[in-house]
């Protein structure tokens, strides 16, 4: 068992979400920060989807009723390893990425991070934590999965490891700082705005909003116009991580692991899923442009129809 | 027989969006993916006149995928197979009065229409287990409520927009409630959790809930 002495601003058990249920208007959810979260996991030795601790802005405290294998990943900051209570002060330092262990009544506290957002706690074996249609993770926009972690919670821990850690420290390039670079590949809506949107929305910088969350990216910046003011609605739509959804302020918002599985806007483009974990860590005040790209392999013009295959066979006949 | 184009847009690199001409369409192919899931298939979302179709890049690529799509067998599951859910309600909602003078139909006659239709989930999303259900009567579409409400209790029988539909879990809504029903919609302990799923048809049945 692990026990949350202080869950810091938002601890939240996460794995790699439930996908599949997209019909039935659950999302996938899962780690936000896709990359430090295997980290954690390999370093461990667990499977990659093992459930782990993501904790936003540090401020993490918990200790271990038995002796465990531990990795920390993501946004770094201060850790140190204490022994019992008052102990703390005393103990002894953890670096992220490289596997540590922590014996049986020690306590781990995580600092708050120079930079970046959020940070994992993986531990060897997975959070045992029971599964909630097939999935550890805390959907906050669906209020699905584990709740998010209080003081005095007992995290059970699970058997999730397929095998031995084989990795003294993970290389990781520390975050660049200035301004995060996304690329975007445009569409599926990119004509429902001005011809000159796609430019603004390359040209400008734009800034991370304080209302942002595990939903998305609130966005302030240069406003993308739509293509004709007024005019008709777009029915509501399946959404995915990374679109740029645009409402009517035209302020972007770009979803991240919780977003809504529907939605009424136009998506004006969609951040590659390599870069998804970089605009997870980002915080309110910070800065990010965006990048078009091209499609991989593709055939078509940037936005324009993957393909029109003709496959009338099997749509409804139609009277009349 | 008609004979349009599929259109596939690209939406991100795992992705794509089938535009699809309506409801029926985009209900026949999310029955033919379901029934004959193309390689990748990671997740499917249908929507009011679209599918999108989520792949796993590591397996297909958008083009592989469109491909597949065309390449599915007809099928086209006449409505009368699909599931019928009966949902009793009491016409007792906050919204009852406004609703019967936004539309200048009396109270009787706004429960008459509403309880006419088979309706049929277009799609869900604003919650786990939200359905959008079309097939209102025209005479009761109305915009969503100026001020939403920070607390719908569960099993709110609403409508707004071209739809209605019913809350299956408390939480903010802007919806006109007509009434409530006792009817659980949303149950984790059930396989699926979900009681209305795209193309399931539904009744409303005034009186006890």
């Amino acid at each position: 068992m692990i026990e949350v002495l202080d869950p810091g601003p938002l601890a939240l058990v996460e794995d790699l979400g439930r996908p599949g249920l997209g019909a039935m208007g659950v999302g996938c959810s899962g780690a936000a920060d896709g990359d430090s979260f295997r980290l954690a996991n390999r370093l461990v030795g667990n499977h990659e989807g093992a459930a782990a601790v993501e904790f936003l802005l540090g401020g993490l405290a918990v200790r271990f009723r038995r002796t465990a294998t531990v990795a920390l990943t993501g946004a770094p900051a201060d850790a140190r390893v204490g022994g019992g209570a008052g102990g703390e002060g005393r103990g002894r330092g953890a670096a992220f990425n490289a596997p540590f262990s922590v014996r049986a009544g020690e306590s781990l506290r995580v600092g708050r991070p120079a930079s970046g957002l959020r940070s994992y706690l993986a531990v060897r074996g997975g959070i045992g934590v029971p599964p909630v249609l097939g999935s550890r993770s805390w959907d906050s926009l669906a209020r699905i999965g584990p709740p998010p972690l209080r003081a005095g919670d007992l995290l059970p821990i699970g058997s999730g490891h397929d095998g031995e850690p084989v990795v003294d420290v993970a290389p990781v390039a520390e975050p660049a700082g200035g301004v995060a670079t996304l690329r975007v590949l445009p569409g599926p809506r990119s004509e429902w705005f001005a011809p000159d949107a796609l430019d603004t929305l390359f040209a400008t910088p734009y800034e991370v909003t304080a209302e942002s969350d595990r939903v998305g990216l609130r966005l302030a910046g240069a406003p993308l116009a739509a293509a004709a003011p007024g005019a008709a609605e777009l029915a509501p739509e399946g959404m995915v991580t990374g679109a740029l959804q645009v409402p009517p302020s035209g302020r972007p918002v770009l979803f991240l692991a919780d977003h809504p599985v529907t939605g009424g806007y136009p998506v004006v483009g969609v951040v590659l899923t390599a870069d998804l974990p970089l605009a997870a860590q980002l915080r309110p005040g910070d800065e990010l442009r965006f990048r078009p790209t091209s499609h991989p392999a593709a055939a078509g013009p940037p936005g324009g129809p993957v393909a029109a295959a003709s496959a009338a066979r099997w749509r409804r006949p139609r009277r009349g | 027989m008609r004979t349009s184009e599929l259109h596939v847009l690209p939406c991100g690199d795992r992705a794509v969006l089938v535009e699809l001409g309506d409801l029926e369409d985009v209900l026949a192919l999310h029955a033919a993916v379901r029934d004959h899931a193309p390689a990748g298939l990671v997740d499917v979302v249908p929507a009011a006149e679209t599918l999108l179709i989520v792949f796993d890049p590591g397996v297909t690529t958008a083009q592989r995928l469109a491909g597949d799509l065309a390449q599915l067998p007809a099928e086209r599951p006449a409505a009368d197979e699909q599931p019928l859910v009966e949902i009793p309600v009491r016409y007792d909602g906050p919204d009852l009065v406004a609703v019967a003078e936004a539309t200048g139909l009396s109270v009787a006659e706004v429960v008459r229409r509403h309880a006419a239709p088979t309706y049929t989930v277009a799609f869900t999303g604003f919650a786990p287990g939200f359905a959008y259900l079309t097939g209102l009567d025209p005479e009761l579409v109305l915009p969503r409520r100026e001020e939403p409400r920070v607390r719908v209790p569960a099993g709110s029988v609403a409508i707004a927009d071209r739809y209605s539909g019913v809350y299956p879990r408390p939480g903010p809504g802007g919806w006109h409630l007509l009434g409530r029903t006792g009817a659980v919609l949303w149950d984790l302990d059930r396989t699926p959790p979900a009681a209305l799923l795209p193309g399931t048809r539904v009744r409303f049945t005034a009186g006890r809930a």
